[in-house]
Order: C-alpha cells, then structure tokens, then sequence
C-alpha cells in the first residue's frame, strides 16, 4: 500500500469512526521519522499520535550518567558510548561537559569498536556505556561473550538496557491517559517476535500494530490500528513483514539469555517498573562495570527540579505545558533528558510546534 | 632536515632550530618576494580601496582526510569566507601551532597543500608564526590562517539582503566534507569512496558577481552546522522565512549511506566547498547557467525560495509533501544509535 | 529506539563480515543471523547484523524508498 492509500484510508475511517483516537508512537526511532518526514501534516485531526517512553536517552535516569560520568574521572579508565548519550543531563554535567573537564569519554559507532579499542589498549580499562533496549542489549551481550571467551579482562560494560512490554503495560494499566492503540517498535521486534504484545491486546484490550520506519510504514500501520478500532477487536498485528517475524531472532534471544536476566529497571519520570530491564548475569561479573566500579563514589543523584519530562514521557503532558520548555530547557541547553535527544518528545515539540504557532 | 625529524620543543624557541624549520619546511613552498623580506610584518601597498579581512583557525581531526589536509581547508575556509563577501582574495598570513613529536614529513606536506591552494588563485602567504607546545597539549597541528581580499564597492552580498520571493540555490551536492573527515575519526571508521569537497571558491564566484550585480543578494558557504547553519543565519539575519524542497536537495547516495548508518541528516553537515546563492527570481536561470558552467558549480541545483510567511524560521517541505521546521543545530552532529 | 539500515554482505571471514551501504564499506558481525552469504542484504544495527532479508524483502524497500525518492540524488555528472 503506498503512503498516498494509506493516508485516504486514514481519513476515511477516522471520519466513519468518529471520535478523536489517540495512538502511541513507543519507539523514539518512529517519534523521529514521524518528525523529520512531516506526516503529522498529513494526518486528520481525529488522529492524534504521542510519543511514548521509546528513546534510550530520554528514559535514562540521572543516576545512570553521574555513575558514568564518576567512572570516566577514574584514572586509567575509558568511557565509550554511543552519540546519543553524551549531551544527557546528570545531576552535576553530562559526560560531554566531563570530558571538556579531562574524563576520558570517547564516542563509538559500535560495541565493537570498544571492544576493539579495549584490546588495543591493554593498560586502559575500556567501559562502554550499554543503553538501548531489546535491539541493542544483543550487541553488548555478544561483545561481554567475546571478551570473556578471549579473555580480554579490561573491556567491561555498564548495562542499563531496558525492555518494551512492561514499560507499556504500566502506560496501558496506568488509566492516566487513554492509548486506543500501540504503533509497536520495529526493529525491538525483529530481535524478540511479536509475542511480547499479546497480552497488551488480549488483557488491555490495546490494538498493536508492529511497525517499519518510513512514512509510508507508519501511515499503514496507523490505518490497519483504525480497522481494528473500527471493528471492534483487538490484536496484534504485523505491518512491517519484510523484517519482523512471530518468532524473532532466536539467536539474538539466546545472547540475551546468557548474558542478562530480567531485573527492575528505574525509568526516567516513571520510576522502578519491575521486570523491565536486563541486568548482566553473575557468570559475566568481571565485565559488569557496576560491579567492577561498585566502589567509584556516585554522588547523590537528583532530577532537575521542575522538569516534566517523567510526565511527558508517560504522555500525560506535554511540553508546552512544562515550566521549563522554551525558556531554560532548549536544544542548545538541554535540562531534561527529553529536549536532548534529538528524538525526544520536547525537542521535537521545541522545532514542530514552532511551525504550528504561526 | 629529514623527513625522519619530529618537530621539537627547540623548534618554537626563535632560534637557530626555529630558523631552520622555516627555512628548510616552511618558506619553500610559499615563495614570494613579500614573504622574503622575512622581517616581522610584511609590507605592501594597499591592493585596492575596499579591503575585506577575516580570519580562522583550523583544527580538523584527523589532520588528513580523504579529499584533503588541514592545510588545504586552513587555506580554502579563510578564501572562501573572503569570496563569500564578494572580495577577490590577495594576501594570507600563517600562524602554526604545532606539538612536540610532530612528523616533520607531515608538517612539509600540510604546507604544500596550503600552498597549492593559495597560488591556485594567485594568493600570497605574506607572514606567519611558528609556535610549539609540549606534547600530549596539542593535536599534533593546529594552523590559523588570516584573509585580506578587496571587494568592488558596488558588491554587497550582505546575509540580511534577502528578499521574499527570491531563488535559493546550492552549487552542488550536500554533507561531502563532515562525512568523509567522520569516515576516519577513530570508532567511527568507515570505507568510503567520499572524499571531502575542500576547495577554492572564488573562479565559481567572479562570474557570478560580474554577471549578476546587484541581482546577487546572498553568499553563504555552508560550513560548521550545513545548509540548515546558513539558511537559518539567512532568515535570521534577513527577517524573512525560508522554504526549500527535500526533493530538490542535492545528496550522493554515498553520503545518504553513511548519514543512514550514523543516524545523521546531510542538511546539517558540514561542506568546505560549496556555497549557498540567494538571488533575486528573475536573475536565478542565469545564475545557474553561470553556476554550471565552472567545475565547482556544475550541480548546482534551486532548492527553494525566500518568503514573507514564517519570518526568521526554515521549514522543509519534505519528500512525503509533509512540513517540518529547520532548527539551528545545537552543536557537533553526534552519531546515534536511536 | 534504535536505527537500523539495510547493507549488502560483500565478502565474510568468520562472524565478521563487511557490509556496504550505497558505496560505503564497514565491518560488522553477522553472527546472529542464520547462514550469511555474500550478496544477502542484513539489517544493520549498532555494528551488528540483527536480521537477514529475502531478495523480495530488499525489493520492497527499495519500491517504498523509490516512492518517496525523487530526493534530487544527484548522480556524479
């Protein structure tokens, strides 16, 4: 179907629905294509899309980058991370205001080139900064096997990856906003199947479509969520079949496995939400940094004061209506964490809605 | 010297050491009789009555890259900062910052490159400066470099002169330069045939303000922060909005590939050898005739247009006939994962 | 929540192989996808192939891409 059917079809069953219905957007990745391809523009006004807790930045807490950032000053230590996490706010800086003070922080594409660097560089003890969720958690779990199976003692990462379904049943169950339907996260369920859905559509009564990336993806996935609202049912279904399968990638999910168990993650704004994060496993301690750093002093941890981004992560607020928006928290001098990534709700808000206000 | 020396303490100290650097590494590749009066400022009469001056520092990482040096961009980013004022470039001065352990080999050729590019347009290097700091202080080179170029009074290329309804045009394809020096930064590395558009700007440039005249409103080169940086400063500066075409935007698929693996938008990244032309409607087929006619320019491509709606704010109308609004980058473009 | 682009498998030695993405070369593991060849078209995340992509799967991409294409890609002329 192309993005010119899909959006007709949108328009048509909206009008024959009747009421304005609200879908979660999940993965940040899907906020960004939403924004940068201007599909909103296209969309009735009974359709409105929110963006939902699915950037690992922005759900990343405070506490997380002080550790980082008080790893970083230890001497003999190197910390690598993906882009993403260098502009987030800690209590005191973020690890890009660290660096310009003297911490060894160093961006990498990938958890490959850290464990490169780690074997390069025998005297330093490489730490990479393991965010992301169920698409990313393999990709440090295969770097922890490999450094274990080569014996490779001075790489180790500092996991805080998170995973999709109990994050969105606590939405789902929270009753403070109303989700007529999750457009799912693409590439999270090429890795773990769309399994992981079905009691959102079956207990919640939550339409999901898992979806690709390009506009025209998402403007199908949002008129096969308006079909199901319009008959009345519920399910799971896939939009994005040229890479998601039921089943996932059972190698993927065996990394997972062995390398991490579930455990109660904190998410920025949300709080602790049990069984949504994957710690790594005692068998793999001596490339876990929480442990190998567990004496590094963290200083106490605080979010900034006024800042909504918890709200708005949870969808129930959005950023024009925070104190901060606009005013102290900018692209350029970011507060919260949702105005840093460039996927982040505010930020995204900060550029979008300035269009609307004209 | 030999091409085995490393560049030493000494060799900041005004001595025998430093003499012999400049005499040996320096001075040879930017002979000219100004230069070789070698006393502490270079003397010359005015080349003209409308002086243009400006200056820039140069701290690329990694010093070479694929299309280029620091020495070509420390020459190419001061010219076209010249050239983008409309002022036919004359003479530059060289200050180096150099650290201790420098390969004397690699100092010999990011003169060279600086040089060809000066002489290509006929440019002198009339002073300079030789400093060194101690090592693990420095990037191994840091060079600035000083401009003075005379402009014709009736030129003016101001960023506040654009007018609603004028043409906005790029001389050619976007994002070259920031991908391919990225395409050798350290944990980022990746093969690519990209290879940084670095050049002189001014032969692309004359014709235009020869033939256009006051038609010519607006010349921007795209640097730090792309084509977003310098519509922004335009619609800023000039109180007007600008709309462009994602359809029309010039991109190699090269460079789409690698802003794709690292999550980048090419309208943010930066070019070392294009320009951004805003010009009055009626004068912009001839502008892009005059544009394709130079090796620099050859596709140069209208992008958009200036407009009274939305003052100071860049909207994209993108590929999906949806909008989205251009904000000034915030700073480094940093790959993401998300 | 995490980019991912398709790239084209060129050559493999092991669970490393390298990839291209319009002309741009890198390596990245294949070890979580069953039985890479050469040619194949995988998914690309973070360094790590994360799926594998029928030719018919690679088609349709690229049909939906074309669709919205028209970005003024300019060819070397």
């Amino acid at each position: 179907m192309s993005l010119q059917q899909a959006v007709s079809e949108i328009q048509a069953l909206s009008a024959r629905i009747g009421r304005t219905v609200q879908f979660m957007e999940v993965c940040g990745t899907h906020t960004m294509a939403v924004f940068r391809s201007g599909l909103r523009a296209l969309l009735p006004p009974g359709v409105r899309l929110l963006s939902g807790p699915g950037c690992p930045v922005c759900v990343t807490p405070n506490q997380y980058v002080d550790q980082a950032i008080a790893i970083a000053r230890q001497p003999g230590t190197l910390v690598t991370t993906f882009g993403d996490m260098m502009r987030v706010p800690g209590t005191e800086c973020s690890l890009e205001r660290a660096r310009a003070a003297g911490a060894a922080v160093r961006i990498v594409y990938s958890p490959l080139d850290a464990l490169k660097l780690a074997e390069q560089n025998p005297g330093t003890r490489v730490v990479f900064l393991g965010v992301g969720f169920e698409t990313t958690a393999p990709a440090i779990g295969w770097t922890i096997q490999d450094a274990a199976r080569r014996g490779i003692l001075n790489y180790s990462a500092l996991c805080a990856h998170k995973t999709m379904p109990q994050a969105m049943a606590a939405l789902a169950a929270s009753g403070e906003l109303r989700v007529d339907g999750f457009i799912c996260p693409g590439h999270v369920s090429i890795v773990t199947g769309t399994g992981i859905y079905e009691f959102l559509a079956r207990d919640y009564k939550t339409p999901c479509v898992v979806a690709g990336f390009e506009a025209a993806d998402i403007a199908q996935s949002m008129a096969m969520l308006l079909h199901q609202i319009a008959e009345g049912r519920s399910a799971v279904e896939i939009q994005y079949t040229r890479a998601v399968t039921p089943e996932g990638n059972p190698a993927a999910q065996a990394v997972i496995a062995d390398v991490f168990e579930p455990s109660d993650e904190n998410w920025r704004g949300i709080g602790v939400i049990p069984g949504s994060g994957l710690a790594v496993r005692a068998k793999y301690a001596q490339h876990d940094a929480s442990k190998l750093f567990a004496t590094v002093p963290v200083p106490p941890s605080r979010e900034p004061a006024g800042c909504r981004c918890g709200e708005i992560l949870r969808g129930v607020c959005t950023p024009s209506e925070c104190p901060l928006f606009r005013k102290l928290c900018t692209p350029a001098t970011p507060v919260g964490a949702c105005m840093v990534s460039s996927e982040g709700t505010c930020s995204a808000y900060y550029r979008y809605a300035a269009e609307e206000k004209q | 010297m030999t091409n085995q020396d490393l560049i030493l303490l000494g060799h900041g100290g005004g001595g025998v050491l430093t003499h012999r650097l400049i005499a040996e590494c320096i001075a040879p590749a930017l002979k000219n009789p100004i230069l070789e009066q070698m006393d502490d400022a270079a003397c010359f009469p005015a080349p003209g009555r409308n002086l243009v001056f400006t200056t820039d520092s140069f701290v690329v990482d990694p010093v070479f890259f694929p299309g280029g040096d620091i020495g070509t961009l420390a020459a190419c980013g001061t010219l076209n900062d010249l050239a983008m004022q409309g002022a036919k470039p004359f003479y530059l001065t060289l200050g180096l910052i150099l650290e201790e352990g420098f390969p004397v080999a690699d100092l010999k050729r990011v003169i060279r490159s600086l040089a060809d590019a000066a002489h290509s347009i006929g440019v002198q290097v009339v002073a300079g400066d030789t400093k060194v700091v101690e090592r693990g202080k420095g990037g191994g080179i840091y060079i600035n470099t000083s401009g003075l170029g005379v402009r014709s009074p009736r030129t003016s290329v101001h960023v506040a002169n654009a007018k609603p309804g004028d043409a906005v045009i790029v001389t050619g394809t976007i994002g070259d330069h920031g991908m391919a020096v990225m395409s050798r930064r350290q944990g980022l590395e990746f093969e690519t045939a990209l290879e940084s558009d670095v050049a002189v700007l001014w032969p692309m440039v004359e014709p235009l303000l020869k033939a256009l005249g006051p038609a010519l409103h607006v010349l921007r080169d795209p640097t730090r922060g792309g084509v977003t940086a310098a519509l922004c400063d335009i619609a800023e500066a000039a109180t007007c909005g600008v709309r462009i075409r994602q359809r029309a935007v010039p991109v190699t698929p090269a460079v789409k590939g690698a802003c794709g693996l690292l999550g980048l938008d090419p309208l943010n990244v930066a070019n070392e050898g294009k320009a951004v032309v805003v010009c009055a409607p009626e004068a912009a087929e001839q502008a892009l005739e005059i544009l394709r006619r130079t090796p620099l320019g050859k596709n140069a491509v209208r992008i958009g247009t200036v407009t009274d709606r939305h003052p100071g704010a860049v909207v994209l109308e993108t590929e999906i006939g949806g909008e989205r609004r251009l904000a000034m980058p915030a700073g480094e473009e940093l790959p993401r994962i998300c | 929540m995490c980019l991912a682009i398709p790239a084209k498998i060129i050559s493999l030695s092991g669970a490393e192989a390298i990839v291209e993405i319009n002309g741009i070369r890198r390596t990245a593991n294949v070890g979580m996808v069953k039985d890479p060849q050469p040619g194949e078209y995988v998914l690309l995340h973070a360094g790590f192939a994360i799926q594998k992509w029928t030719e018919a799967q690679a088609d349709e991409y690229a049909s939906i891409l074309s669709e919205m294409e028209g970005l003024g890609g300019v060819e070397e002329r």
